[in-house]
């Protein structure tokens, strides 16, 4: 044991999510990863041990240990997102356990929405089904750079190549055609603990990596040269001290890209313009920040900014609008209706808003839409048009996970009621028809 | 090779962050975001390391300016002595403003009474949730980590509690991307956790990385326990050892700073950061399971204190 607190600090971390159906496989899955990379600590174990005893289960019963709450140890099932740590010599990782059920759509939005890469589960016996291709649009959906196709239970097929090869294939073409940038199948026995962080010794036809060698290595931040820098300013730092008469700094975590001193900004929603003096990172001072270092930026000129303002680069400014079009995930049991007034959070701002119009409702199945469904209920996906009382500075999901998405929420309670993610979707690529409408029309 | 795979080589990006630093960038982000959003926040502050580790982190996220909260600690009148001087200096150093609620004076005025066992931990609920009342506090920042136990590992980074303080685990707000809601009607608060992703390692790491000064308990050092129930507790005039508990003195420190009475030290050497580090690194405990008694009560024995207000 030589690994010293150097080695462990210069690690990256890496957030993902699981996705499985409930027999897939997954708890399974999460067990093997905690147990085989010696995550799971003796009196963890212990505490399953005697809870599955007290069950009367044999043997230790692994998804004890991410259902957390009393109901649903209670239930046998897992209703909500748990978070799990775990680390390797090479890397620190956050796990977004999510529920597998249909109606928990919601909570794998929810554990998508930080992820960047995911795990779809499916079973070798019974390949591609509706729930993995939920899960792919569901990925797909909220942008998730990276999805590993784990194909499960690899022991029940007599570990046969032609079976993965098949699954493999098909699963790839689907997601291709969702946008899913990258997809790495990898063949598996959770259970037998074949290619989850040891090699099998049942699949010499697969040269890839295991589960674990691939979390480790995918790489966790994108190539920042090609994103739209952008800062949304959350708090004024003014000290008006004796020591610090004049500071103000325009707080906040850089949303994407790159941050310079000496580079042109402009301030939405007003469009002032000023340069970068100074970047403070944490009481460093600095010449360069990037997403996503929480940073302060102090500006040459004395302009109007605060909390809720965005700053960009000025040549690379986004448009503001009031006319948001989007794709939003129903999170609230309360149905969501044409003309219901709401609250939209942006990034640092909250402001008043109306839903417009809700043109379609997406099924995950086969992601055909439904046209004018009315209303969208808890875990619907559907597009919808929001008229906000004040101007945005909005980008599209599409190219930026950070500045593109927002929450509907109720201002009576403050119930958050949806996720939306501005612009087009892969499911906006086909207008719904309105044949019959139009016949109508011609009275 | 029938391996679809697609793997991107793994080229050391400049941009990518370590993970102490994304951690530390996240928990600035919660910091401000409850700075720009809620009107009378307050940090809990114990003393202990995560409490220490927060305080660090918002010194960090408002310099040059002051940290733009006060301090909340609830004394269970059991603290260890050298925590409160530590939070005495600190509090000192760094010109803030600290409450104290206090269990002994709710147990002195009969508004509490003592436990058959002597533990005072689930005896802080009532006086925190009163003093959240009392100042009106709308967000309460807590340095709950959901590595530490399996009902934390579910809750929100910013989890709406009502006027009694409620935590409701099947109410909860999902939390998307980095959109934290903390709307909330007049007479509930927020508890808001900005290092609910940090480890125990992390904590550590980070606390060596910056130089943090920590209570002196928290390295090895010889001191007077006693065995009760399998932990090593502190002898002193809280109530403990009892007659037939023998008193020795042993080479210790703490991995948990709470109440004396139900807070285990471990045998340990380790006597510097580093050597703290690599001990939690091998251990095979988790630092509640080492050293807590009061999550060994049952099954959920966090997850029914949270629901009556506990932190």
């Amino acid at each position: 044991m030589t690994t010293t607190a150097e080695q462990l600090s210069a690690t990256t971390l890496l957030r993902f999510a699981t996705a499985g159906s409930v027999d897939d496989g997954k708890s399974t899955l999460v067990g093997r990863l905690l147990h085989d990379s010696k995550s799971v600590l003796t009196d963890q174990l212990e505490a399953v041990e005697h809870a599955s005893r007290n069950r009367g289960q044999e043997a230790p019963d692994l998804a004890l240990l991410t259902d957390g709450l009393r109901a649903e140890r209670e239930q046998g099932i897992t209703i909500d997102v748990a978070y799990r740590y775990f680390a390797t010599p090479r890397r620190r990782f956050i796990l977004a356990d999510t529920p597998g059920h249909v109606q928990y759509t919601r909570n794998m939005v929810t554990g998508a929405s930080t992820a960047e890469l995911a795990v779809v589960l499916v079973d070798a016996r019974n390949g591609v089904v509706e729930q993995t291709r939920r899960h792919a649009a569901v990925a797909a959906l909220l942008r998730v750079p990276h999805v590993v196709l784990a194909v499960n239970k690899m022991d029940l097929v007599d570990y046969a190549e032609p079976v993965f090869a098949a699954i493999a294939e098909e699963f790839t073409a689907y997601a291709a055609s969702l946008g899913v940038p990258e997809i790495t199948a990898i063949p598996i026995s959770a259970l037998a603990g074949d290619n989850v962080v040891e090699p099998s010794a049942h699949m010499d036809w697969y040269g890839g990596p295991t589960v674990l060698e691939h979390l480790e290595t995918v790489p966790v931040s994108h190539d920042l040269t090609g994103c739209h820098a952008r800062f949304p300013v959350q708090y004024v730092i003014r000290p008006q001290t004796a020591e610090h008469p004049d500071y103000r700094g325009y707080a906040g975590q850089i949303a994407a890209g790159v941050f310079r001193v000496g580079e042109p900004v402009t301030v939405l929603p007003s469009g002032r313009t000023s340069t970068i003096e100074g970047i403070d990172l944490l009481g460093d001072s600095v010449d360069i920040a990037w997403a996503p270092q929480s940073v302060t930026l102090r500006l040459s000129d004395d302009i109007d900014v605060s909390r809720g303002d965005l700053i960009a680069p000025s040549g690379d400014a986004p448009a503001v609008t009031q006319d948001v079009e989007a794709t939003v995930c129903h999170v609230a049991d309360e149905p969501l209706t044409v003309g219901r007034r709401v609250l939209l959070k942006h990034t640092t701002r909250t402001v008043k808003a109306i839903v417009k119009d809700i043109p379609s409702r997406l099924t995950l199945d086969d992601l055909s839409q439904h046209p004018a469904p009315g209303k969208l209920v808890a875990n619907d996906i559907g597009r919808v048009v929001v008229r906000t009382a004040e101007p945005l500075a909005l980008d599209a999901y599409a190219d930026s996970r950070r500045t593109g998405s927002f929450l509907l929420i109720d201002p009576a309670d403050g119930t958050t009621l949806s996720a939306g993610m501005a612009g087009a979707s892969f499911a906006a690529a086909e207008e719904a028809p309105a044949a019959d409408d139009d016949a109508e029309w011609d009275f | 090779m029938t391996t679809v795979a697609t793997v991107s080589e793994g080229t050391d990006n400049p941009y990518a962050l370590s993970h102490l630093d994304s951690l530390e960038s996240e928990a600035v982000h919660i910091f401000r975001e409850v700075a720009g959003e809620f009107e009378r926040p307050v940090i809990l502050f114990s003393g202990g390391k995560d409490s220490i580790l927060m305080l660090h982190l918002a010194l960090k996220a408002f310099a040059p300016a002051p940290v733009p909260f006060t301090l909340l600690h609830v004394d269970t009148g059991h603290n260890f002595p050298e925590v409160l001087e530590y939070r005495d200096r600190t509090v000192a150093e760094h010109g803030l403003r600290l409450h104290v609620a206090s269990v002994q004076e709710y147990i002195d005025a009969g508004k509490l009474r003592e436990r058959p066992d002597g533990t005072r931990n689930p005896l802080q609920t009532v006086p925190l949730t009163e003093a959240i009342q009392q100042h009106r506090f709308d967000a309460v920042f807590g340095g709950g980590r959901r590595d530490e136990e399996k009902a934390r590992a579910k809750e929100r980074v910013f989890s709406l509690r009502d006027e009694f303080s409620q935590w409701d685990p099947r109410r909860q707000r999902p939390e998307l991307w980095q959109l934290y809601n903390g709307r909330h009607a007049p007479g509930e608060h927020v508890r808001v956790f900005p290092i609910s992703n940090w480890t125990e390692l992390d904590v550590w790491q980070y606390i060596e990385r910056e130089g943090i000064e920590l209570p002196e308990i928290y390295f090895a050092h010889e001191r007077e326990v006693f065995n009760r129930n399998g932990m090593w507790l502190t002898a002193g005039d809280w109530g403990g050892p009892k007659e037939h508990e023998k008193t020795e003195t042993r080479q210790v420190r703490y991995r948990t700073v709470g109440d004396m009475s139900c807070t285990g030290a471990v045998d340990s050497d380790a006597t510097t950061l580093d050597a703290v580090i690599t001990e939690i690194a091998a251990s095979r405990l988790t630092e509640r399971g080492a050293t807590r008694a009061d999550d060994k009560m049952s099954e959920a024995a966090m997850e029914d204190r949270k629901r009556e207000g506990y932190f």
